[in-house]
């Protein structure tokens, strides 16, 4: 009978085992530590970083640390034993992974921050403009709502993010809000960047101001779909909202009209410039020799680093092709259903 | 509304400790009315909680409207509260709710969407039976874990959290699918998810007359049986008290309107949804003998077992029910935010295991009541409701929230010390 209690452990550890893959020797090697790869996104980063990385004649090593800041630390000893000449860190705690990023630099490797900023000195910064995808949200709205009651639907206030993002969108309708073009009548963060919880919070919104809401700023897709949802229920769809991500769902609002824009940034761009970035780095090319690299020092410590921050893109309707065009999602997707007044990517 | 009928102490299997000491009047009163004195200091609770809102909210909080939106947003917490009051009586807990809501509720959002025909007949009343399915298969496994396997609930659960809110990930890799079937946003309660005023009048109407059945066929019964009976003003006086507490229900989502329009929207259909499960729910543990057996097995699980009683596939039952009443939830999710997305559910096992322990059902096991649950899940629905129309953040919602979470179970403990 002991055999069966053996079993279940044997299968046990073939399970973990198979998690860990071996790295062979080759001259180039870019490891990478991923916050939480169970997003879908970072999928779509990794393939673009392993081509750029490829094209680069650089060997692609990877760990990940499971959304947990211990887990990284070791990840990064674990990237610089295994010979990584370059670390690319997309951090799960910007602080705590600094231990490591002081390792790595003791060494002599570069570290590239990926897509949050990791502020230290000697960290190479590669991201989107968050502030930008803020601004673009609020640009958006405003060209077709240039006055009235303004709603912001803020994302998790645990999330920095948010809070750029909402920094972004204030710096753009400051001066109507002097004025008094335009007044906030609701504000509200979202739990967790939660749907449902925008949906909630938008109907209760609308109930205190009775329905005079004339335009929402939302800070991503999901939560603008909450708040469609909850305009829909009052037959208010068409009110402009605003989104980021690209994700289908909105496209497909962005299509039908009930959702102004979605500020979409296109993650194979950023995995891309990260994997011919980390390749220039582990050849051993300066931080502020490498193309188009600023000088950037907008955190919050005030460090000045070498960074790259991509422009991100705000889908329209006016602009829809782009994300077709880009193989991002397909036309059926985002023209389904759509009947009144279709746009110029529809036809 | 939410109650049944004749009975306020539904499920309720508290011991009478009381009969033979001196007691206040009002516990005569209550005693003579046959009503729970916890269910009633909740209702107290609850319209303190009305009016207080009412009064910071400038007069918003007890519209018609708000109202509306209360009883919706309140509907996906109680249904799921409803399974979680026997399996916490029972003495398991079910930490898995919100990840097993958001799992059925993306096969769901995906079959709908990117499997099935669009535009068919059948396409989302397949989904909605495959989900119910689904949820029923998901409460078997962890049942079966946890009544045959001998694993603690806590544990089976826990792994049910992780393992079902990564499978809501996988089904389309964290893709937001939408949109939902037109008729299936129906069930959601959306601008047209409400049966109207003729139906909701019916509705009410009936609800009436079988009150007065029931009240009419049970005194009948005692008489029979030799039992004794209220006074029969008392009977009358709960009667007229019922029969005016389905009235004003009707009265108000009747006379909130469609945008633009003086249409009433009527009775909304998720909560009618949660009407239906409330009374399923409500015969299960008063009926049945399975209801029967789950207090049995919470009150004393080992007499339970040498009284014959099969505890393990009672459990596993538990948790069937507990995994349909998941994809009940999550239909009216994905139909009102017509859409699947795969953080649906998330931290709902927290409202839903308080909206439980608000209504009075204890951890320790054998007592809880169907009833208390749905008043739990208003109470915590009308707190969040209120503070979001005064605008207060959401931080410290959580911190008002999770004190009055503390305060019910205090409470409750006071009240279980002996009179």
């Amino acid at each position: 009978m002991r055999i069966f209690k053996v079993i279940p452990a044997l299968i046990l550890g073939m399970v973990i085992t198979m998690g860990v893959n071996i790295a062979a020797a080759a001259d180039l090697i870019v490891g990478v530590s991923w916050s939480n790869f169970q997003e879908e996104r970072w999928k779509t980063d990794e393939a673009a970083m392993k081509a750029a990385l490829n094209a680069g004649g650089a060997k692609y090593i990877s760990a990940d640390a499971g959304g947990s800041a211990e887990k990284q630390l070791a990840d990064v000893e674990g990237l610089i034993a295994r010979g990584a000449n370059a670390i690319i860190i997309l951090a799960w705690d910007a602080d705590a992974v600094l231990p490591g990023v002081t390792k790595a630099k003791a060494e002599g490797i570069p570290v590239l921050g990926y897509d949050r900023l990791i502020e230290a000195p000697g960290v190479f910064y590669l991201t989107f403009d968050n502030v930008e995808v803020g601004r673009m949200q609020a640009r958006a709205v405003y060209a077709v709502q240039p006055k009235g009651n303004y709603v912001f639907i803020k994302g998790a206030s645990t999330d920095p993010n948010a809070d750029f993002l909402h920094g972004g969108q204030l710096e753009v309708l400051q001066a109507a809000l002097d004025k008094g073009d335009i007044k906030v009548v609701g504000e509200q963060y979202t739990d967790g960047w939660k749907p449902e919880n925008a949906q909630r919070n938008m109907e209760q919104i609308l109930t205190a101001n009775n329905n005079k809401v004339d335009a929402v700023v939302a800070s991503n897709d999901g939560t603008a779909g909450g708040v469609v949802a909850a305009l829909t229920a009052q037959g208010m769809e068409g009110t402009p909202v605003s989104g980021q991500d690209g994700d289908h769902a909105a496209l497909n609002r962005v299509a039908r009209g009930w959702q102004t824009v979605s500020v979409w940034k296109d993650a194979r761009a950023l995995g891309k410039a990260a994997g011919s970035v980390a390749v220039q780095l582990a050849k051993g090319t300066m931080a502020s020799d490498v193309k188009g690299a600023i000088k950037w020092s907008g955190g919050a410590k005030g460090v000045e680093m070498d960074a790259i921050l991509l422009p991100p893109v705000p889908i329209t309707h006016d602009n829809l092709d782009i994300v077709i065009d880009a193989g991002w999602v397909s036309k059926a997707v985002v023209c389904q259903g759509v009947s009144s007044n279709p746009p110029a990517a529809c036809k | 509304m939410t109650d049944t009928p004749t009975d306020t102490s539904l499920g309720d299997d508290r011991p009478d400790t009381g009969s033979d000491r001196s007691e206040s009047k009002l516990t005569a009163l209550f005693r003579t009315c046959e009503i729970d004195a916890r269910m009633a200091a909740m209702v107290v609770v609850l319209i303190a909680v009305w009016l207080g809102m009412h009064v910071l909210t400038d007069g918003f909080f007890l519209t018609a409207r708000n109202l509306y939106n209360l009883t919706v947003q309140s509907s996906v917490v109680g249904i799921m509260a409803t399974g979680m009051v026997l399996v916490i009586v029972a003495r398991h807990i079910d930490l898995s709710v919100g990840s097993v809501m958001g799992f059925t509720g993306m096969v769901i959002a995906w079959l709908q969407v990117d499997v099935f025909p669009l535009g068919v007949v059948w396409n989302w009343p397949a989904t909605i039976v495959l989900g119910l399915m689904l949820g029923a298969l998901i409460g078997a496994w962890q049942g079966y874990w946890i009544a045959y396997r001998s694993i603690p609930a806590f544990v089976v659960t826990l792994g049910g959290l992780l393992m079902f809110r990564g499978l809501a990930f996988l089904v389309t890799d964290g893709r937001t699918v939408a949109p939902m079937d037109p008729t299936y946003q129906l069930l959601g309660g959306g601008i047209d998810g409400s049966i109207g005023e003729t139906w909701s009048w019916v509705f009410g109407i009936v609800a009436i007359a079988v009150i007065a059945f029931m009240t009419w066929q049970q005194r009948h019964s005692r008489i029979k049986h030799g039992f004794p009976t209220k006074h029969i003003l008392i009977e009358w006086m709960l009667f007229v008290i019922w029969s005016s507490l389905i009235i004003a229900f009707v009265v108000v989502m009747n006379s909130y309107t469609k945008p633009r329009t003086d249409i009433p929207r009527g009775i909304p259909v998720p909560v009618l949804i949660l009407i239906g499960v409330v009374l399923v729910m409500a015969l299960i543990t008063k009926v049945t003998t399975f209801g029967r057996y789950v207090f049995a097995m919470g009150g004393n699980p080992r007499a339970a077992e040498l009284s014959g009683i099969n505890v393990k596939k009672m459990t596993l039952f538990i948790f069937v029910v507990m995994g349909i009443l998941c994809g009940v939830a999550a239909v009216i999710t994905t139909a009102r935010l017509n859409a699947g997305a795969n953080s649906m559910g998330q931290l709902a096992e927290l409202s839903v295991i308080a909206a439980a322990v608000i209504g009075g059902t204890s951890l320790a096991g054998g007592v809880g009541s169907i009833a208390g649950a749905i008043l739990g899940a208003v109470i915590m629905q009308s707190l969040e409701n209120g503070m979001v129309l005064m605008g207060v953040s959401s931080a410290m919602r959580q911190v008002v929230i999770g004190l009055v979470l503390l305060l019910a179970v205090w409470f409750d403990t006071l009240y279980k010390k002996p009179h």
